[in-house]
C-alpha cells in the first residue's frame, strides 16, 4: 500500500548534482579563501579585505576560488578568513586586515608558510594546528542550528543540499502530515520565540482549527536590542529556515507562507530573497512540490521597524497593511490569525530546528538537554564578555560556564555584575545566580525571561539603575499606545526612574515603582506591556542598594550616571607634559593649569570619558568621582588671549 | 490647491511678488513631480489593501521620504481615507516625512551599544552636528537619527553611516568621521573648479 508519494529520482538528482559541485570544490586543487560577510563581518572591515583579496588575486595572477560565506559565530575575531589549500588542513584567520590578507595571499597562497602568528585554528584534525574545536569552549557548546552558519555559502543552494539540506523535507513530504506532527511532539521541540510553547501542539491546534485558508509565518522581526542571532541564521544558513517552513505547511496544510523580516536587516532579506529564487528554480517549493501534489508559495514581508511586531497578533496586523497594534488573545493566531484564518507562526530558530528533527528522527533531538526542556539554546553574547557572537549550548547548561567558558569571561580584568537576559522582557541576574542551569522554565522562576536570547553582561563599571532606565526607556518609545498601563504605566515609570539617575529621587519611589510594576503586569494587553516592568523588578530584587545610594546619597556607586558624576584629573600623576587628554576632549573642557598640570572645567565637561580613556595607562591621572560633593575646588580657568582655547597659559 | 500654499504665498507676495510666484511655481511642480512618479509605481499594482506598507516602502526607497502628495495618491489608489494611510506611515518608525540628508546617520542604541556608552556617541553627534535625533542640518546634508539594534552587538558601539556600520565608535571617531565627508566635499569642489 505505501506508494511514494514524492518523485525521488528528481531529488536523487538534484542531490547529486550538488554532491558533484561540492565534491569538484572540496577536491579542487586551486586554493579555496572563503570569507564572513554577514553584517557583523562587514562590520569590521570584512569588505575591505574581500576587495584587498580580490586586487591581490588578480595582480599576482592566482587562479584561487573566493567565496563569500555568513557568520561563525565568532564575532569577536572578525573579520574572519578560511583558507583551504591542497596539502594543508582548512586554516581560519581571525581578526584579518587588509595587511594581514595580502600576507596571507603572498606568504601562504604563494609560499607555504601558514603565518601561524594570524591563526585562529584549524577546522580540521591535523598534525600542523590546533583544531578551533579543541578550544574549551567546544566542551560545551554543541552545533545544530548554527551547524552550517560559516561553512556554507548561503547563496548557494547547492552548497546546502550537498551537506544534507532539503533531505528531510522529501522525508516529510513522504509522511503524512500527522506523523509529520507527531515526530515534531516527541521531540519535544518547544517554540525559541521567547514563550516556550511546544511547538507539535502549537501546529496540531493549527490543523485542527477550522477555516478556509492556513497560513505559516516565520516570525523574523528580531527587535530585542542585544539579539542578533535570527540576523545570522537568515544572513548564513537561509535555506534551512525556508525548508523548515514548507515542512510546517504540508505539516498544517497551508498554501501560503510569509516570512518578516525586519528592514534593518537588509542583507538577510537580500540573502532570504536569493535563496527563495534559487528553491523555487529547483522545484522545491511552488507547485506540486517534487510531485507531490503538494504546492506552497513563500514571500518575505519587510517589517518596518516596531519593535511590537515581534507581538505575533501585531505581526498579524503590519502584514494586513495596518497599524501593528496587538489584540486580545485569545482567539490566539493558530485558531484566528491572518485574515481570520488560522495561522501558524514560528520563530526563526523553531523552524531552522525541524529540518535536524526531522532528518535525524525525534529521539535524537529528544536525547539533548534536561526532561523538561530538550535541544539547544543559541544566545547572542555581547557586553563586558571576551568572546561576543554566538554560543549554541544544549539547555541546562549553566550561566557560569556560557559565560566563563564559553565567552572567556570578563575583559581588562574587571569583575562580574551581572548578566542581562531575554532583553526589554527580561531581567538582570546577579553573581549568585550564575550557577543557574539555563531553560525557559528556570529563568523565568528567576524573574527574567529566555527571550529571544539576547545575553549581555555586565560587570562593575555598569549602573543597574541606568541599566533599567535603558530598557525602560525602549518599551515606552515601542509602546504601540494601544493600552492605558503600557502607555501612561512605562511613562510614569521612565519619570521616576529618570528623577532617580538625575539625584533627584525621593525616599517613597522604590515603592511605587513596585506598585506599578505590579499594575503594569497584570493590566497590558500584550507581551510587551506585560513584560515591561521585569528589567525594573529584577534589578530592583537583586540590586536594590544600587537604586538606595542614587536617592540617599546621590551617588552612582558605578560611576556612570551623568549627573551624579564627575571627571577629575589628579593633580600629583599628571604627566604635565602630556596633551593627550587636552587633544582629545571634543569640547575643548580640558585647560593647561599652573606648573602644566591638566585641569578639566566642570561647567564645559559633557562627561564623555575621552579623556580618561586617553590618558597613557602609566599615569592613569583620571578619575571619576561620585557623589559630586567630593571634586576638589580647581583654579579658575585662565581668560583665552586669543579667543583660542588651547593657548592658556 | 492645498491651503499652507495660499497662506504663503499671499504672506511672500506682500514682499516680493514675484520671487513668491517662481517660488509657488517650483513647489507646485516638484508636487507635480511626484504625483506623477507616484502613480508610475502604483500604476502595476494590485489595489489590495494588504500591500499597504509594501507600497510605502517602495515609495520611500525612491524618495527617501512620504512626500504628502504621494500618500494622497496612495488613499486614492486604494481607496480608503487619507488618515488611514497617515496613521499606518506615522506608526512604524521606518518611515520619514520629511526629506533625510545627504548623508544618514544611524546611532545604534540597542543593549550592548547602551552598556559600552552608546549614549555619548548620539549626544556627540548631536553636539558635532548641532541638530537633535529625527532632524536634519540646515544644509541638508546629514539627518541624525536613534535605532533600536543593527544587529552587529559585537561592535558595540555602533553608527551606521550611508548604510556602512561602524563599530567601536568613539567621541574622537565621530569627528574624524564628519572630516572625512568635509574633506570629500572640498576634493569634489577642487576638481571641479579647473574646469
Amino acid at each position: 500500500m505505501k506508494r511514494s508519494r514524492v518523485n525521488q529520482e528528481t531529488f536523487e538528482h538534484i542531490r547529486e548534482r550538488a554532491l558533484a559541485q561540492w565534491e569538484a570544490l572540496s577536491n579542487s586543487p586551486k586554493p579555496r579563501i572563503t570569507i564572513g560577510t554577514a553584517t557583523c563581518g562587514r562590520a569590521a572591515g570584512a569588505l575591505e579585505v574581500l576587495n584587498t583579496i580580490k586586487e591581490e588575486l588578480a595582480e599576482k595572477n592566482i587562479d584561487a576560488i573566493l567565496s563569500e560565506v555568513g557568520c561563525m559565530g565568532y564575532c569577536y575575531a572578525e573579520p574572519l578568513v578560511v583558507i583551504t589549500k591542497p596539502g594543508f588542513p582548512p586554516i581560519c584567520y581571525g581578526y584579518v586586515t587588509p595587511g594581514i590578507a595580502s600576507r596571507l595571499i603572498s606568504d601562504y597562497i604563494l609560499g607555504d608558510d601558514p603565518c601561524l602568528e594570524f591563526v585562529l585554528g584549524a577546522l580540521e584534525e591535523n598534525e600542523l594546528i590546533p583544531t578551533i574545536f579543541d578550544q574549551p569552549r567546544f566542551q560545551y557548546e554543541k552545533r545544530i542550528l548554527l551547524r552550517h552558519c560559516g561553512y556554507i555559502d548561503p547563496e548557494d543552494i547547492n552548497q546546502y543540499i550537498a551537506s544534507g539540506g532539503y533531505a528531510a523535507l522529501i522525508k516529510a513530504l513522504e509522511m503524512a502530515p500527522q506523523h509529520v506532527i507527531a515526530e515534531l511532539k516527541r521531540s519535544d521541540l518547544r517554540g525559541r520565540g521567547g514563550a516556550g510553547f511546544p511547538t507539535g501542539e502549537k501546529w496540531q491546534i493549527c490543523r485542527d482549527a477550522p477555516g478556509t485558508a492556513r497560513y505559516v509565518i516565520c516570525n523574523a522581526d528580531e527587535g530585542d536590542p542585544g539579539a542578533f542571532m535570527d540576523r545570522v541564521i537568515l544572513e548564513s544558513d537561509p535555506h534551512s529556515v525556508i525548508e523548515g517552513m514548507i515542512i510546517a505547511s504540508y505539516a498544517i496544510g497551508a498554501a501560503k507562507g510569509y516570512i518578516y523580516v525586519r528592514i534593518e536587516y537588509p542583507l538577510a532579506v537580500a540573502r532570504v530573497e536569493t535563496a527563495l529564487r534559487q528553491a523555487k528554480e529547483l522545484g522545491l517549493f511552488g507547485d506540486d512540490i517534487m510531485g507531490s501534489g503538494f504546492s506552497f508559495e513563500l514571500e518575505v514581508m519587510r517589517g518596518s521597524g516596531a519593535f511590537v511586531c515581534g507581538e505575533e497578533t501585531a505581526l498579524i496586523a503590519s502584514l494586513e497593511g495596518r497599524r501593528g497594534w496587538p489584540r486580545h488573545r485569545p482567539p490566539f493566531p493558530a485558531t484566528e490569525g491572518l485574515r481570520d484564518q488560522p495561522t501558524l507562526i514560528n520563530n526563526v530558530k523553531t523552524l531552522a530546528s525541524v529540518p535536524p528533527i526531522i532528518g535525524r528522527g525525534a529521539e535524537w533531538y529528544a536525547s539533548i538537554g534536561p526532561p523538561t526542556c530538550r535541544g539547544t539554546a543559541v544566545f547572542a553574547l555581547a557586553g563586558k564578555v571576551l568572546n561576543t557572537g554566538l554560543v549554541e549550548v544544549p539547555m541546562g547548561t549553566t550561566l557560569r560556564q556560557i559565560i566563563f567558558e564559553v565567552g572567556g569571561g570578563i575583559p581588562r580584568g574587571r569583575k562580574f555584575k551581572a548578566v542581562q537576559i531575554g532583553g526589554p522582557s527580561g531581567g538582570c541576574l546577579p553573581e549568585s545566580l550564575l550557577d543557574l542551569p539555563i531553560d525557559f522554565d528556570s529563568l523565568t522562576e528567576a524573574g527574567a525571561m529566555m527571550g529571544s536570547g539576547g545575553m549581555v553582561i555586565l560587570d562593575e563599571d555598569n549602573c543597574m539603575v541606568d541599566t533599567a532606565r535603558y530598557f525602560l526607556d525602549f518599551t515606552r518609545r515601542e509602546s504601540c499606545g494601544k493600552c492605558t498601563f503600557c502607555r501612561l504605566g512605562t511613562a510614569q515609570m521612565l519619570d521616576i526612574l529618570e528623577d532617580i539617575t538625575r539625584g533627584e529621587g525621593k525616599p517613597g519611589d522604590i515603592t511605587l515603582l513596585q506598585e506599578l510594576a505590579a499594575d503594569i503586569k497584570e493590566g497590558a494587553l500584550c507581551g510587551l506591556g506585560k513584560t515591561a516592568p521585569n528589567p525594573i523588578l529584577t534589578t530592583l530584587r537583586y540590586f536594590r542598594e544600587e537604586y538606595e545610594a542614587h536617592i540617599a546619597e546621590q551617588r552612582c556607586p558605578a560611576l556612570v550616571c551623568p549627573e551624579l558624576i564627575a571627571y577629575y584629573i589628579l593633580p600629583e600623576k599628571c604627566e604635565r607634559s602630556c596633551d593627550a587628554c587636552v587633544g582629545t576632549c571634543p569640547v575643548d573642557a580640558i585647560f593647561t593649569g599652573k606648573r602644566g598640570i591638566k585641569v578639566i572645567d566642570q561647567e564645559k565637561c559633557v562627561k564623555c570619558g575621552s579623556c580618561l580613556d586617553s590618558c597613557p595607562p602609566q599615569y592613569s591621572a583620571v578619575i571619576k568621582l561620585s557623589p559630586l560633593s567630593l571634586v576638589p575646588p580647581s583654579e579658575p580657568r585662565p581668560p583665552d588671549k586669543n579667543g583660542n582655547g588651547e593657548s592658556n597659559y | 490647491m492645498s491651503p499652507i500654499f495660499l497662506d504663503e504665498i499671499k504672506f511672500r507676495s506682500q514682499e516680493l511678488n514675484s520671487e513668491a510666484m517662481d517660488w509657488y511655481n517650483e513647489r507646485m511642480a516638484e508636487g507635480e513631480e511626484i504625483k506623477r512618479q507616484t502613480l508610475e509605481i502604483l500604476e502595476p499594482r494590485s489595489r489590495e489593501r494588504g500591500k499597504l506598507i509594501t507600497l510605502l516602502q517602495d515609495i520611500q526607497a525612491k524618495f527617501g521620504y512620504l512626500p504628502r502628495e504621494a500618500m494622497l495618491e496612495f488613499a486614492n489608489f486604494l481607496d480608503i481615507p487619507e488618515s488611514e494611510v497617515y496613521s499606518v506611515a506615522t506608526f512604524y518608525n521606518q518611515f520619514r516625512l520629511v526629506p533625510p540628508g545627504k548623508h544618514q546617520i544611524k546611532v545604534c542604541l540597542g543593549t550592548a551599544c547602551q552598556t559600552k556608552r552608546g549614549r555619548i556617541i548620539l549626544e556627540a553627534w548631536q553636539r558635532e552636528l548641532d541638530i537633535k535625533v529625527g532632524e536634519t542640518t540646515a544644509d541638508r546634508e546629514f539627518s541624525l537619527e536613534r535605532v533600536a539594534c543593527v544587529g552587529c552587538c559585537a561592535m558595540a558601539p555602533v553608527t551606521v553611516v550611508n548604510d556602512k556600520a561602524e563599530g567601536k565608535v568613539s567621541p574622537t571617531r565621530v569627528k574624524g568621521i564628519l572630516l572625512s565627508f568635509e574633506l570629500e566635499k572640498q576634493k569634489d569642489k577642487g576638481e571641479e573648479e579647473p574646469s
